[in-house]
């Protein structure tokens, strides 16, 4: 009986051991998110943790004889739960996170190259208790660079396993599966107070001297590199070459590609059509359904093309020096250089640019930009200004060949949307959003080639988060719009426009519009692109398409006949400042956690362009 | 000599003697190796003037100078180093 007892608890203790989910942590840049996507390949899961707007990632690594679920905590420098990024990891790993089962053990990725500061935020984590593995990262930079250190002496002194690894080249990964089979905790070992930093810090320092760490040298690459790059003259140049780019790119590239998009889509649409009996469900599912939808997807390759930009740039860590270069500028708004990845993005959209500002970490600073974000010429924009200056403003020269009318219109609009978001990041930031300035601490980290995985595995990403925010959105909306085009029913058949649902709500709101110079067609147009902006362009044509005075001619004469002048210019004006897009306001939500601030932003920015169209409405009028 | 760090010229290292700022900001600065003890090396300066990256630990750092000048450290008389070996 006792030999049963004693045999009995040993038996259990190895059951237990049995890992099923296991936490990896680590500091920003030591590579930790290389090595999840190296581990668990695909088959990956992304969400958010509920109730907060950080990033949950969770992925599957296959073992020989079972499963493991790893969760990719935020990238912390320690376990104090000051920023929510160390408030989330805290919670996960000690099992108070919903949803999220206990870790039963942890990977701590460190790099190798910066050791004796990444080492500080071993204490916390091995003072947890659980089986832990060491994971050296960048093992083999560190060689490169003429750098060593003692694994047995460090896992000795830490009273875990250590592993020498690399990430990038997948090298000493087979550590990991061993230990997950064959985890112990962590053997006793003096460690400093974890909740006070410097003795971390020093801590750190010690372990690593006594590990025989040799640091290595400085990279010389980076440091030519950044001679170039961070240079008074060359530096300013090149960031504005490189910015430069990335426009020419998402234009010269991503706008032929949405074309073709929009050219396959609406084929599909057509070939699908005979297939489908002509009424209802036709213009249901056409119409409504197909059309709306389509005409969100249509930005996809222009969001993947500025995410292949923004990945490439960030991974060989040429954004770093790009939001140096930038701080100062951003600093006279009251931003600082983290705002400018977003910023420069929302030249696309503003969405996946709100969801870039997640890495600023001052919550003021990343609400101010979120709130200034919108006002950025985004890509939605293009439909209605081109269609506009085309039918509105003639070819003429300016700068001889250098620059037309339109091109220059295009420019001011540009300039406009621009100006707006900067006006209002001061106003923001120098009454409700004022902050205690915190200080603005960046890292620069090495050069490094971009990896076709972590990149790859970044776009798969984006564009899912992509398809699925604005997909259900407009799916609803679009839905809507056809419904009441065509109601209210007469002996089962739809109205005459000018007796639909639409019609009356045009009416309706015509008095409120008409200052601006808008008739009753713009009027829906306004209201249907509340959901996005590139949606009045199809909404118009669809109304003028049903209107049997313009039905003939192209839409481009069809508001040549119908709109004056100043209405048009003000039109312009209404569509740089309006809030006309439901995927952000569903993004501001999701990342503010709360409807506070997108009706805000909604109400500003629509009360901003509906002044600003008045305005130039009314004194244009005058001058004709 | 006792000097505030944003004073340091790119290429001179510095021992850092006092971090005179809030609590919560001086402990977002140790992480990144800054505290007192810590020898730091004025890399460079950026196009602007500002911000200004410090090498610490084999890493690179940018801070605005309006954090640096509230840090305070002593000069390591390169000389004197040169003589000791």
């Amino acid at each position: 009986m006792s030999q049963l007892l004693q045999t009995v608890p040993s038996l259990v203790a190895r059951s237990q051991q049995r890992i099923r989910t296991v936490a990896l942590i680590g500091p920003p840049n030591s590579g930790k998110t290389t090595l999840f996507n190296r581990l668990t390949k695909l088959r990956q899961k992304v969400g958010n943790y509920p109730g907060i707007t950080v990033e949950q990632h969770t992925g599957v690594m296959a073992l020989p004889d079972q499963e493991v679920t790893i969760v990719d905590l935020p990238g912390v420098y320690s376990l104090n739960p000051h920023s929510e990024d160390e408030r989330v990891a805290v919670s996960v790993l000690s099992g108070n996170m919903h949803g999220v089962p206990r870790p039963e053990a942890v990977l701590l990725v460190l790099d190798a190259t910066n050791l004796t500061r990444h080492l500080s935020l071993a204490a916390p984590v091995i003072a947890l208790g659980l089986p832990t593995l060491a994971l050296l990262n960048m093992g083999d930079l560190l060689a490169r660079r003429s750098g060593s250190i003692d694994a047995v002496k460090l896992a000795g002194d830490l009273g875990i396993p250590v592993a020498i690894v690399s990430a990038t080249m997948g090298t000493g990964l087979d550590a990991v599966g061993r230990f997950l089979q064959h985890a112990n905790s962590p053997s006793p070992t003096t460690l400093p107070i974890v909740q006070d930093v410097r003795e971390c810090r020093k801590w750190a320092a010690r372990v690593a001297s006594e590990s025989d760490y040799r640091p290595p040298l400085p990279p010389a690459w980076t440091r030519r590199f950044d001679d170039i790059f961070l240079h008074k003259v060359w530096g300013p140049l090149v960031f504005m070459i490189v910015v430069g780019a990335v426009f020419q790119t998402v234009f010269g590239l991503g706008q032929p590609l949405s074309n073709a998009l929009q050219n396959l889509l609406t084929e599909m649409g057509q070939k699908t059509a005979p297939f489908i009996a002509n009424g209802f469900l036709r213009s249901l599912l056409l119409d409504g359904i197909w059309k709306g939808v389509a005409s969100v997807l249509v930005f996809l390759p222009q969001i993947l093309v500025l995410f292949l930009f923004i990945g490439l740039l960030e991974d060989s860590g040429y954004l770093a020096r790009a939001a140096l270069i930038s701080d100062r500028t951003m600093s006279f708004v009251g931003l600082n250089g983290k705002a400018f990845i977003p910023l420069l993005s929302a030249y696309a959209c503003a969405v996946p640019a709100i969801m870039a500002s997640r890495t600023i970490e001052n919550k003021r600073d990343r609400l101010a930009t979120i709130l200034i974000a919108p006002f950025m010429t985004c890509s939605a924009r293009l439909p209605i200004y081109t269609l506009l200056i085309a039918a509105f403003i003639p070819e003429r020269s300016v700068v001889g060949i250098f620059l037309g009318s339109r091109a220059l219109a295009m420019l001011l609009l540009y300039v406009l949307g621009f100006a707006a978001a900067i006006g209002t990041a001061k106003i923001l930031k120098s009454s409700i959003l004022k902050s205690t300035p915190a200080p603005f601490v960046l890292e620069l980290p090495e050069y490094r080639w971009p990896t076709f995985r972590t990149v790859g595995l970044r776009l798969i990403d984006r564009g899912r988060v992509f398809v699925q925010q604005a997909g259900t959105v407009i799916l609803v909306v679009s839905l809507l719009v056809w419904a009441l085009t065509n109601l209210p029913l007469h002996d089962g058949h739809p109205p005459e426009l000018e007796n639909s649902v639409v019609a009356h709500v045009g009416h309706f709101i015509e008095p409120a519009i008409r200052p601006l110079g808008f008739n009753w067609k713009i009027g829906v147009g306004l209201l249907t692109s509340v959901v996005a902006r590139e949606v009045i362009v199809g909404t118009l044509g669809t109304l003028y398409g049903r209107d049997p005075q313009t039905q003939s001619v192209s839409l481009q004469a069809a508001l040549q006949h119908d709109l004056t002048f100043s209405g048009a210019m003000a039109l312009l004006m209404f569509f740089a400042f309006a809030m006309q897009c439901t995927s952000t306001l569903a993004v501001v939500r999701r990342e503010t956690n709360s409807w506070k601030w997108p009706i805000i932003q909604f109400i500003y920015m629509t009360g901003i362009a509906f002044l600003a169209a008045y305005l130039v409405n009314q004194t244009m009028a005058l001058l004709h | 000599m006792r000097m505030r760090l944003s004073d340091l010229k790119a290429g001179e290292t510095a021992i850092i003697e006092e971090v005179a700022l809030p609590e919560s900001e001086r402990q977002l600065l140790v992480r990144f190796g800054f505290f007192d003890g810590a020898e730091v090396r004025c890399s460079r300066r950026t196009p602007m003037g500002d911000p200004v990256v410090y090498s610490l630990d084999g890493s690179e750092v940018a801070l605005r100078t309006e954090t640096a000048c509230r840090i305070f450290a002593s000069q390591v008389d390169r000389k004197a180093c040169e003589q000791t070996g």
